[in-house]
């Protein structure tokens, strides 16, 4: 059997099975373009930018895991960057009002309050039936103003918060900062569930054909609150690595990250419409977006052409995978027509 | 038959608010032998196979299965009971293999708990090569033929280990080739003792495939029987035998001036070689059964769907560039068949509604005037006979006054030709009457009328000239005098006439 697909994909030509798998292209285009700025500026690749590079990229990469998980089922939640930032400042306030409290409860507090706000997207969604664009636009604000209220203008400084905890996001192991190996990991348990579990799968099977996913059986409603529990949670666990990379967190922290969440994603080939794409694929789409941003630091291009380029790399995206449809749809249309 | 029932469906009646849509159907499938279900658009067919599938629960009766009451409240109970449900379109998961189409939420599973993708492709190659299939099981579904897409469905059939198989309408969208091969799965199962349905709208399939055949009318068996005691014309007349209700009120008109004329329209794998003409004062009935292209032709008219080929002529003049925009410029009005999606914005009022298409008209200094609005719905609604106050949302309405207001609103573009798509479908009676009326009455004052309707007598009772439609052709042009129920369903269903049927 893999003998035969082997073969057939080598009928395909290499061109196509490129831009078919995204994770190979997304590889490639990343190994070009750190290629490309070493040459002109050998730095890029010093240990401190790589390790710069890598801590820049996890906390994007974390929450893409969740995101990857929505958009999967043809949802989006917006609500991650509000749940980071009230999540932060939460596990600040942790250890500014019990210095002795353990990090490792800090963490799991962090993760049970994004899990709980996961649950009020979820609730809403699943059972209230409130489009998730419009349920986390709406949570998105109140989480955001309830953190403002919240913090009325003081701030967690990085002085209250023990050291033990800010090496979580600053030491390394095996050369690679602990904060990138909590997303490896993270990233292998994502892979495995969505590959090789039931449920995993039903995420594919909501996104890609809700009706049909119904008269399989599936429980649709169950599963799309799962998904936005565990993405609140993730974005909970966001929130605790936030305070431990930046130490001082105020009312503003990781405010706007939803959008660069969901282009990273987007751009890793999960598609807006539910249904195709992998975390793995995901992940490396926030690492492209992020291996981007710093070429263009070190090029010395002036920052406000990021955001610029971070959009056209989405349009792009977009425009690939619109393609690849059309392609598609062009080729069963010629079917029928000899009908 | 010798043999015991497989399946059994015992006085079912299920009802949709007021609407009675079975009235007491009792029917048996028997092992190893193929059962068709015939009959016409809306006489129930579609609703006995969701409840047999599990989508819809009877208001009264039984199923049993091997002779034991069972009672199916969803589709995957229906699945694991053994009554598996081919529908005309399959409904797949396009992004994931065929495999995982098959094992949807019964995956199998390995020691470790992990899905066995390995035992999945073994299980569904195996079935593949036994239907004789070149598809692999690692192949998306996405761009599958719709045939094969079929193939997918029955392999998910065959793992639920189904003992009752129902195809509804399956060839509908399949090749000549497509259909033989499907037709040779459909002889394996057999053999193996499934028991299986086959609804269709065409009758040589009927009677190359099937054993016994089952005719329903508005709701009820009105006849049964192994293959042998029928034939075609029987068929057709069990399908329409109704009487003619004196509720069409035509009024005969002499026919003017052409209004549209088109030629050898085309549009790949939908309608081709359709060439007519309409004229003044004339209804033309659109017939055909459900899918035949009837629609599709009044969208290409009207501008919605573009051509592959042909002309489309209003008077003398060809419309190029085809637009809605156009065509309403050039003198066409279309009244859709779903008022809710495609006729009306619920929300708003009735004078809203009926000015849409003419907000040119009721401008002043660029600005819509409410004034002239008012003025231009009071006219039309009270020539419709609107019940109800133009300042009121649509959707409070009734269906019938719905439908005039959709109707107010093409009115007001003054159309030269009008084309209205099941205008009296969810109508009640009194309304219904009204709608033929209004519709006589317009072509009275020298509109060009194109009615598209499913109900034979209503097009018998309203038309001047009846076109009928099987699979994107036209197959019959019938004058008044010439167009029966029997003549239209013959020509509907694809069959040539040998002589006229009693």
């Amino acid at each position: 059997m893999t003998e035969e697909s082997k073969s057939a994909y080598d009928k395909q030509g290499w061109l196509n099975v490129l831009v078919r798998s995204r994770e190979t292209s997304l590889v490639l285009l990343i190994v070009a373009l750190t290629v490309l700025t070493t040459v002109l500026n050998p730095r890029f690749l010093s240990p401190q930018s790589l390790k710069d590079l890598m801590l820049n990229v996890s906390i994007i990469a974390l929450l893409v895991l969740g995101q990857t998980v929505i958009i999967l089922m043809r949802q989006i939640d917006l609500s991650i960057s509000s749940i980071v930032g009230i999540t932060a400042f939460f596990s600040g306030t942790l250890f500014v009002n019990h210095p002795a409290i353990p990090s490792m409860v800090v963490v799991l507090l962090a993760v049970l309050a994004g899990l709980l706000l996961g649950a009020v997207n979820a609730a809403l969604i699943a059972w209230g039936k409130i489009p998730s664009l419009i349920t986390t636009l709406g949570t998105l604000y109140i989480f955001r103003g309830a953190n403002y209220a919240w913090v009325h203008g003081r701030q967690v400084n990085a002085v209250n918060v023990p050291g033990s905890f800010l090496a979580i996001g600053t030491s390394t192991f095996a050369g690679i900062p602990i904060l990138t190996w909590i997303v490896l990991i993270l990233l292998v348990v994502f892979s495995i569930g969505l590959r090789q579990y039931r449920a995993g799968r039903e995420f594919y099977a909501i996104g890609s054909n809700p009706n049909a996913a119904v008269l399989a059986g599936i429980n649709v409603s169950r599963l799309l609150a799962t998904g936005f529990i565990i993405s609140g949670a993730i974005a909970g666990l966001a929130g605790a690595l936030w305070l431990a990379r930046f130490g001082t967190v105020d009312a503003t922290a990781a405010e706007g990250i939803e959008l660069t969440v969901i282009t990273s994603t987007v751009v890793g080939g999960v598609a807006i419409t539910g249904g195709v794409g992998t975390v793995v694929g995901a992940v490396l789409g926030a690492l492209l977006l992020s291996v981007f941003s710093s070429t263009l630091v070190f090029l010395r291009v002036p920052s406000f052409w990021q955001q610029a380029f971070q959009g056209a790399m989405l349009l792009l995206a977009i425009a690939v995978d619109a393609y690849l449809a059309y392609r598609h749809a062009l080729r069963s249309r010629v079917k029928w027509s000899r009908v | 038959m010798s043999s015991e029932p497989t399946i059994e469906l015992v006085e079912i009646y299920k009802s949709f608010g007021s609407t009675r849509v079975l009235e007491g159907v009792n029917l048996t499938l028997f092992p190893g032998e193929v059962q068709s279900l015939v009959g016409e658009n809306g006489a129930g067919k579609s609703t006995l196979v969701k409840i047999m599938a599990g989508l819809h629960l009877s208001d009264k009766g039984a199923v049993r299965m091997n002779g034991q009451e069972v009672l199916f409240r969803s589709p995957s109970q229906a699945q694991h009971a053994g009554v598996s449900v081919i529908y005309q379109e399959p409904t797949l998961f396009r992004d994931l293999s065929i495999a995982e189409n098959v094992f949807m939420h019964r995956q199998p599973k390995t020691a470790y708990g992990w899905i066995d993708y390995a035992e999945m492709s073994r299980a569904v190659s195996q079935h593949l090569s036994q239907l004789g299939v070149s598809l692999r099981p690692e192949d998306p579904v996405l761009g599958l033929s719709i045939a094969d897409q079929q193939i997918v469905e029955i392999i998910k059939a065959l793992t639920f280990e189904a003992k009752v198989l129902i195809m509804d309408e399956p060839t509908a969208a399949l090749s000549g080739q497509e259909v033989k091969r499907l037709f040779q799965v459909v002889e394996r199962l057999r053999n193996k003792g499934v028991a299986l349905m086959f609804v269709s709208h065409r009758l040589e399939e009927v009677f190359a495939i099937s054993q016994r055949i089952t005719v329903m009318r508005d709701g009820r068996v009105v006849g049964s029987g192994p293959l042998g005691e029928w034939t075609t014309n029987e068929v057709i007349r069990k399908m329409v035998g109704r009487s003619l209700e004196a509720l069409y009120p035509k009024e005969n008109v002499d026919p003017g001036k052409v209004v549209l004329r088109v030629r050898d329209l085309r549009r790949a794998g939908v309608f081709k070689g359709i060439s007519f003409e309409v004229r003044q004062g004339e209804i033309v009935g659109l017939a055909g059964l459900v899918g035949a292209g009837r629609t599709e032709i009044a969208r290409a008219i009207f501008g919605i769907d573009p051509l592959d080929s042909g002309e489309v002529l209003i008077g003398d003049t060809a419309l190029t560039d085809h637009t809605p925009q156009r065509a309403m410029a050039a003198g066409i009005g279309f009244v859709p068949e779903d008022r809710q999606q495609q006729g009306l914005v619920m929300e708003m009022t009735v004078m809203r509604n009926v000015t849409l298409t003419v907000l040119r008209q009721v401008q002043r200094f660029g600005l819509v005037s409410q004034e002239k609005e008012r003025e231009i719905a009071a006219l039309w609604t009270q020539r419709m006979r609107l019940k109800g106050h133009i300042e009121e949302p649509v959707s409070i309405l009734s269906g019938g006054n719905q439908q005039k207001v959709v109707l107010a609103k093409w009115l007001a573009t003054h159309p030269k030709l009008l084309i209205v798509d099941e205008p009296t479908r969810g109508v009640d009676v009194g309304a219904k009457s009204e709608v033929h009326r209004t519709l006589s009455h317009l072509a009275k004052e020298g509109m060009a009328i194109i009615m598209i309707s499913s109900e034979l007598p209503e097009v018998i009772g309203m038309a001047d000239r009846v076109l009928v439609m099987h699979e994107g052709k036209l197959t019959a042009e019938l004058a008044r005098s010439e167009a029966t129920e029997e003549a239209i369903m013959f020509a509907a269903t694809g069959q040539t006439p040998s002589k006229p049927v009693h």
